[in-house]
């Protein structure tokens, strides 16, 4: 049982005696322990990084202070492709892709002698350039972390760890050194605005909600990250739950709230736990629940996990989600600020916006101010997935260009191939072409080319990605995720599925572009909530920025990506056929004729275009036609011989 | 004691309560505005979107729904303008393939609404489910009669009303009244077209056949 703190004093010294506990000497192996790294093999790395250093005698026998190496399970650091992710300080030396067997030259080389074991060092997928810090390396060297930060150094099980660097000192300078009315004038002045995608001022929802009339009055974080691809709120719940949790308290004492809801989905098991662990922890320190810090003020908080529907995001389903109902979007002419959850005041925020509060209040709104552009403070962090040669979670200063996002941070696009277009703002964004690369990214201006900020997914398409049939992907998964109440977003959704179902399947016609219009416009204009009114988004912002590929698919019946199946042939072309037979066994249909030194020919009667001979010929033999009409069938060619080396 | 407020309407000045939509303070001076998901006796639902319609607040014009949008001091509301009518024409265009085959002898309010719009034929085609999920059987069932016996289930474009298997035998089959509040007019006083609503509670819905 822990001591409770019962004053601003009572916790700085209890930073002070956690810090002091710690041995500076001692060397700390980080590794992630978040749900990309375990389940690259996280937790076989750590078993076996404990019997290394069990083995090698470096692990005292008695108490803390004699442990020379500590081996910390942390949270998600953002590069997940590459995990399982180690990190050695002091040196800050980073590896990526670590397996049980290289534990013990990481330990008898970098732990023991301070130098980087050479060939696990990271090299750039694109120049090849090796690093020795984790702030060397491109995908980290032009973000700007301060959410994530702490992510690296912490064990989210445990606050002392959140403590030790300067955890929880907001809350107790709001508690004991600020007004209600000041903590809320200074989230106003930082110009903080709503992380889940809408964008909304952040302080102005909450004044909204601390002048409504109604008791009690509630705050609520939004944690049903559902977008495809996005995992920005799930690694800030998985590695740093304090954060958020201490946003919340602060958010709550200016409101005026006493009670608290998170709402998880359930899918994100990891992120439950911790926070779960994290609310037990902060109430056994006296951070949370009954007279808080001894200031007189309460507030408790309850989780409340999601059943799992995309649309339960929206902030007035989620509210009729928590008080049992079942999840689906009210009419929101009155705010949920003012009537939300049991008809109260109900202030909801999303998992980052709330974990942004402590640093304002630490560091000023000015200072929040001082990052970003002018109408967008602080960093964002980004889902950067795709095409890209470097995936994962970034966090960047508001008003950095897409160009810098993608090709500084994100390595350009793999395998050398042109970029097409990236998607931003989750399923119901848009596509945004190469003539706005270098756009700044921030709230207003993302908007203006007819996309959003959204939660922060970024989706990198690359020459070979179709966008009708991307498009078509989106709508798809609205029109599954989509509640279904009301008839725009419900109907209309059904019909421009089957209308980009029959784009991508040549069945068009010349009509579907003025159908597809307006059923956009009537998403856009008459759905009761905003998955509704931003769904159409993907068909307005392709339709404006890609017109010539619809018009391809359409009128000439091909797809310039030869990416839709019904509109490309696979063939064989003549001059490269090597006769090797390696098509024609891959082939699930026999499909593919063709006999020693005689050029293959497919059958395109059979032929159920899988591509599984596209991908096995060796001498790029086989091409894709759009539109599907190859040359008639020549059978019986002889083969022309490539020159052999000399 | 409730404020009286005034509003414009089409043009008209018109004095109403506050508290009162948009839908019922038009109602209230005569003024139409089409409806498929409203009925006095339920909550405002908010779903068909058919009474969409027009405001101006602060300048700026926007879509509403008129069923659930507060009518409020000051607001100027036009509910049969060029855009408004564009957008029920297009819900109507969504609704009709919903309905079977037309036939001579019986039109529902869809279709009659969509003669009066100008719609005499939908671009689009689906499945004719005969049901707009307005949902009107499972409101008057929680709403009114509390029984529960029917319900939502699936979500987007699998959304379908079921009967909820421990209640609906117990319930149904005496009730009924249900029945008429349903818009698609063709399954009213049909036991039959209640089937028709609910593909996925045969099971159920066989059980009070056989009582039947």
């Amino acid at each position: 049982m822990v001591k409770k703190i019962r004053s601003l004093a009572e916790l700085e010294k209890l930073r002070s005696e956690i810090i002091a506990r710690r041995d500076p000497k001692r060397k700390i192996i980080t590794v992630c322990a978040s749900t990309g790294c375990s389940a690259l093999g996280a937790r076989k790395v750590i078993e076996s990084l404990k019997e290394e250093v069990k083995k090698r005698g470096l692990c005292g026998q008695v108490g803390i202070k004699e442990d020379e190496v500590e081996i910390k399970e942390t949270g998600c650091l953002g590069f997940c492709e590459l995990g399982p992710r180690v990190i050695v300080y002091p040196g800050e030396v980073p590896y990526f892709r670590v397996k049980p067997e290289d534990v013990s030259k990481i330990v008898s080389e970098t732990v023991v002698k301070g130098k980087i074991v050479e060939h696990l060092r990271y090299a750039d997928p694109v120049t090849g350039e090796k690093a020795w810090k984790l702030g060397d390396i491109p995908f980290y060297k032009h973000q700007l972390r301060l959410l994530l930060k702490n992510n690296a150094l912490i064990n989210p099980k445990k606050i002392e760890d959140y403590i030790a660097l300067g955890g929880y000192k907001a809350l107790g300078k709001v508690l004991f050194q600020m007004a209600p009315e000041q903590v809320m004038r200074e989230i106003k002045k930082s110009n903080l605005r709503g992380r889940g995608g809408g964008g909304f001022p952040t302080g102005r929802k909450w004044e909204t909600t601390r002048n409504a009339p109604g008791e009690p009055k509630y705050v609520i974080v939004n944690c049903d990250e559902g977008d495809p691809g996005a995992f920005m709120d799930r690694s800030l719940m998985e590695g740093n739950p304090h954060s958020v949790l201490e946003g919340l308290i602060i958010g709550s004492y200016a409101i005026g709230a006493n009670e608290g809801f998170v709402y998880v989905r359930e899918e994100y098991p990891l992120a439950v736990e911790n926070i779960t662990t994290a609310i037990k922890q902060a109430e056994d320190y006296g951070l949370l629940g009954g007279n808080i810090m001894d200031s007189g003020f309460n507030f408790g908080i309850k989780v409340h996990r999601g059943a799992g529907a995309f649309v339960s995001g929206e902030s007035s389903a989620l509210m009729a989600a928590i008080e049992g109902k079942v999840g689906e979007p009210r009419p929101k002419y009155i705010h949920t600020a003012v009537k939300g959850l049991w008809e109260r005041p109900s202030c909801l925020n999303n998992v980052e916006t709330w974990a942004n509060v402590p640093l304002i209040i630490l560091n000023g709104a000015d200072w929040f101010r001082d990052i970003g552009t002018k109408n967008s403070s602080g960093t964002k962090i980004f889902s950067l997935v795709g095409k890209v040669n470097n995936t994962g979670l970034v966090e960047v200063p508001m008003g950095i260009t897409l160009r810098d996002l993608i090709f500084k941070i994100g390595g350009g696009i793999r395998d050398g191939k042109k970029f097409k277009a990236v998607q931003t703002g989750g399923p119901s964004g848009g596509f945004i072409p190469e003539k706005y690369l270098d756009l700044l990214i921030d709230f207003d201006e993302l908007t203006k080319v007819g996309s959003m900020m959204g939660s922060g997914g970024v989706i990198v398409m690359d020459e070979d990605t179709c966008i009708v049939d991307v498009t078509r992907y989106y709508i798809d998964f609205l029109s599954k995720e989509s509640c279904g109440k009301c008839v725009p977003c419900r109907e209309g959704l059904r019909q421009i599925l089957s209308i980009l179902n029959r784009i991508c399947s040549g069945l068009s016609e010349e009509e579907d572009f003025k159908n597809l219009e307006d059923l956009s416009e009537l998403l856009k204009e008459a759905s009761l909530c905003a998955l509704g009114t931003t769904a159409a988004n993907p068909v307005v912002t392709s339709l404006t920025h890609f017109r010539g590929e619809y018009e391809a698919h359409i009128r000439e019946k091909r797809c310039p990506a030869k990416a839709c199946r019904a509109l490309v042939a696979h063939y064989i072309q003549p001059e490269k056929c090597q006769a090797c037979m390696a098509c024609s066994r891959s082939c699930p249909v026999d499909a593919i004729t063709g006999d020693k030194d005689t050029v293959h020919v497919i059958d395109q009667e059979k032929c159920i275009k899988c591509g599984a001979c596209y991908e096995e010929c060796q001498f790029n033999a086989i091409e894709k036609i759009s539109p599907p009409t190859p040359p008639p069938p020549r059978y019986g060619i002889k083969v022309t011989r490539k020159k052999k080396r000399e | 004691m409730v404020r009286g407020i005034s509003l414009k309407i089409d043009g008209k000045e018109i004095k109403a309560r506050e508290g009162m939509t948009i839908l019922q303070a038009a109602k209230a001076k005569g003024i139409e505005i089409p409806t498929l998901c409203y009925d006095e006796q339920l909550k405002p639902y908010g779903a068909c979107r058919l009474c969409t319609v027009e405001i101006v607040k602060g300048g700026r014009r926007r879509l509403v729904a008129s069923c659930v949008y507060p009518a409020g001091e000051g607001l100027e509301v036009e509910t049969n303008n060029k855009k408004v009518r564009k957008i029920r024409r297009l819900i109507l265009e969504l609704l009709l393939p919903l309905l079977p085959p037309p036939s001579d002898t019986v039109t529902g309010p869809i279709e009659t609404l969509a003669e009066k719009y100008g719609v005499k034929k939908s671009r689009f085609k689906a499945e004719p489910t005969n049901c707009i999920l307005c949902g009107h059987c499972v409101r008057y069932c929680i709403e009114v009669k509390k029984a529960n016996a029917i319900c939502f289930i699936g979500r987007g474009t699998e959304r379908q009303i079921a009967f909820v298997p421990e209640l609906a035998p117990n319930h149904c089959l005496a009730c009924r009244e249900c029945f008429s509040l349903c818009p698609t007019s063709k399954m009213v006083d049909s036991v039959e077209g209640i089937w028709g609503v609910c593909s996925l509670s045969i099971p159920i819905s066989e059980k009070i056949k056989g009582k039947h």
